[in-house]
């Protein structure tokens, strides 16, 4: 066990990955003596946009997507609102947008302030879910309107690693005339992604999350699909975006996607075989335990555990003094004084809430660091019961 | 991540009289699992009033552990009416202060304590009298005027940190705000937020900023050798000018959104913009 002990294990992958060796190798260069502007006359500047070109193309094959379809963003933070807001500029009549209770801030806080930022001149719908996280078809249809502008929905979610039926949803969407934004920070480079034969007008990643560094995003926008830019500027990314490219973390984020479709097969087999591991290890060595989300319609990487009757700040502290990373869902952790806004959706009973902790695999992660928590988080999760007076025993 | 002292992590990772004291001369139980901290204080208490054993099982984050733990380790050898002196302040600085959004936790173990007091004399606590303001987690009136008046509260973000009311749903504010203006009111001349008017003349406006300026931003920066004037003031826009040693800290810009302009917009009008003069 020595060996992982000295150094951190890390299964907080949704929160944010390693940037691989291989990403870092390839951006050396644009950190380095390659500085020159991609949008410059010269060859020294010149040459960059060609990088720049060969990354947006290595970027569209793990979508299945055509070069010229991807936009260079900020974040995904970026890439959601200028969907959302594109989609609302180019139909200005229309005044309604559909979106779940179980959205990344990113989102949920744009459409929260759409509403009342804007006096309520937006409604916003937010589909429920159920137990397990998932929503009902049929609300989603009742829910699409004549003034709907735009639907967003993610593809996978961060908290559950839930898997949502966004194909079918954008065809629906599309029979409508409706626009069809899908956040896909958590899908890309871990469930296969072919947007040549679906209705997705919008779609949002993010490089953080996929080993390339963080401060790099971006929106896929199918081709023909109407568009306002968010940022203004120069004539950068066709002008869809204005701004001096980011073109080191460009061409990291080109290389991460190239890496991440080699190792596609890897996450869903390996990386879950692990992650089911460590789950099954984890449920059946700890009593009073439960999943939350969907057993199997989920990502290959994701497990959110709750530890009845107990707070998740203090187990993840606890993990902290075995170098284990995690997150949780408890209202402790984030400074509100109410745990998740997705595991309340899912109506998640207080008593679970509260001690909720998620494991995010990659492919970084081995058998040996899954044992070493198996064997940690029992005595944490039993000392922590031990002083808590709703703990009965088993 | 927060910020806890060494002193929180101590308590946390090796907290002191964990359990329940047999036969107990008083038990305070306080919180829920729902409120996502709960906390039950036992304690022993000798023919003359002093307290010999103190445990303690908190359902909680590392702040809401450590608070227990020192609270047992302070009460221990005290009189009873020793005890009933500590302030939810008191306990905090036993851990060598707490993250402001972690206040509560103090508050809770000084409301076990108190309630194991009442338990032992035999009392109806006064607190549980009180009637509920805020639903979402339990808290009385009475609880809320008490932070207001023993912790100096002037906001309801601030009655939210040390009480988790209105932390929520975020319903109950009106009733907070009702609440912090009587009590704050009654006691002193510091304009209320509760007193918010939707429309002021310019001149009421100038006054009050006036009036908050001084009773309120100025006494805090000269504490730090500097001082405030008020500038120009423009519909909603304020022009201020900061001195001393204000006008060369490189955060003046930080002191003016995020304390004077905070405190304009709580006490006199949420739309107010503070602006420096350069
Ligand atoms: C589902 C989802 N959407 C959006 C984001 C935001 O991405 P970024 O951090 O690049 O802005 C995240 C990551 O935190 C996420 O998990
Ligand atoms: S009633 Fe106070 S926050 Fe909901």
């Amino acid at each position: 066990m020595s060996s992982v002990n000295e150094k951190v294990v890390y299964m907080d992958n949704n929160a944010t990955t390693m940037i691989a060796p291989e990403v870092v190798d390839a951006m050396m260069p644009y950190l380095t003596n390659l500085y020159g502007n991609p949008s410059s006359m010269h060859t020294f500047g010149g040459q960059v946009g060609q990088v720049v070109s060969e990354a947006r193309k290595k970027v569209a094959d793990i979508l299945g997507a055509d070069p010229e379809e991807i936009t260079f963003t900020s974040c995904g933070t970026e890439s959601d609102s200028t969907a959302i807001l594109s989609a609302l500029r180019t139909f200005p009549e229309k005044r309604h947008v559909v979106t779940t209770r179980v959205e990344h801030p990113a989102v949920k806080s744009l459409c929260d302030n759409l509403e009342t930022l804007t006096g309520h001149k937006y409604r916003v719908t937010r589909l429920k879910v159920d137990g397990e996280g998932m929503i009902d078809m049929a609300e989603y249809e009742a829910a699409l309107m004549d003034d709907t502008a735009i639907v967003s929905v993610m593809w996978a979610n961060n908290e559950t690693g839930n898997i949502y039926p966004v194909e079918k949803m954008a065809a629906m969407a599309k029979e409508r005339g409706i626009f069809f934004h899908t956040d896909a920070v958590q899908a890309v480079g871990k469930i296969p992604i072919n947007l040549k034969t679906l209705d997705i007008d919008f779609l949002s990643l993010s490089g953080h999350k996929i080993h390339a560094p963080k401060g790099v995003g971006v929106l896929y926008i199918k081709r023909g699909t109407l568009f306002v830019p968010f940022l203004t500027g120069g004539h950068q990314e066709h002008g869809r975006r204005g701004g001096t490219e980011n073109v080191a973390s460009i061409v990291g984020l080109g290389r991460a996607c190239e890496l991440a479709s080699e190792k596609m097969e890897e996450e869903n087999t390996r990386v879950k075989q692990l992650r089911d591991k460590l789950e099954e290890g984890l449920l059946s060595g700890i009593s009073k335990s439960r999943l939350n989300g969907h057993k199997t319609t989920r990502l290959p990487n994701t497990s959110n555990i709750s530890f009845e009757f107990v707070e998740g700040e203090a187990i993840l502290l606890h993990m902290n003094r075995h170098k284990i990373c995690a997150s949780s869902g408890s209202a402790c952790t984030s400074g509100s004084l109410e745990p998740s806004h997705v595991l309340r959706a899912m109506g998640v009973p207080f008593t679970a809430a509260h001690g909720s902790i998620r494991f995010s695999l990659s492919v970084y992660n081995s058998e040996e660091e899954v044992d070493y928590i198996i064997e940690k988080m029992p005595a944490i999760i039993e000392l922590l019961r031990k002083m808590s007076p709703f703990w009965q025993g088993n | 991540m927060w910020e806890y002292t060494d002193k929180v992590q101590q308590h946390f990772l090796n907290p002191q009289n964990v359990g329940e004291v047999e036969n107990a001369s008083g038990t305070g139980d306080v919180g829920s699992l729902a409120c996502g901290d709960a906390l039950k204080l036992t304690l022993k208490v000798d023919e003359n009033d002093i307290i010999t054993e103190a445990k303690f099982k908190t359902f909680g984050c590392a702040s809401a552990i450590a608070s227990s733990s020192v609270l047992t380790e302070m009460v221990i050898g005290m009189s009873i009416d020793q005890a009933a002196n500590i302030s939810n302040e008191d306990i905090a600085d036993a851990l060598g202060g707490l993250p402001k959004e972690k206040m509560h936790c103090s508050v809770m173990g000084r409301e076990a304590l108190e309630a194991a007091i009442a338990d032992y004399r035999g009392l109806i606590l006064p607190m549980a009298a009180g009637e509920v303001v805020c639903e979402c987690f339990g808290v009385t009136d009475l609880e809320v005027i008490r932070a207001i008046n023993e912790s100096s509260l002037r906001s309801i973000e601030e009655i939210t940190n040390f009480t988790k009311a209105g932390g929520g749903c975020g319903k109950c504010e009106d009733k907070l705000r009702d609440i912090l203006r009587e009590t704050v009111g009654g006691k002193s001349e510091i304009v209320s937020p509760g007193t918010k008017p939707k429309k002021m003349t310019a001149l009421q406006k100038i006054k009050k900023i006036e009036e908050v300026l001084e009773r309120e931003v100025r006494p805090g920066l000269k504490k730090d050798g500097g001082d405030i004037e008020l500038i120009d003031v423009d519909g909603d826009f304020i022009t201020v000018s900061l001195r001393g040693a204000c006008k060369s800290c490189k955060k003046s810009q930080t002191t003016i959104k995020e304390y004077v302009e905070r405190k304009l917009r709580e006490l006199v009008l949420d739309s107010l913009i503070v602006e420096e003069e350069n």
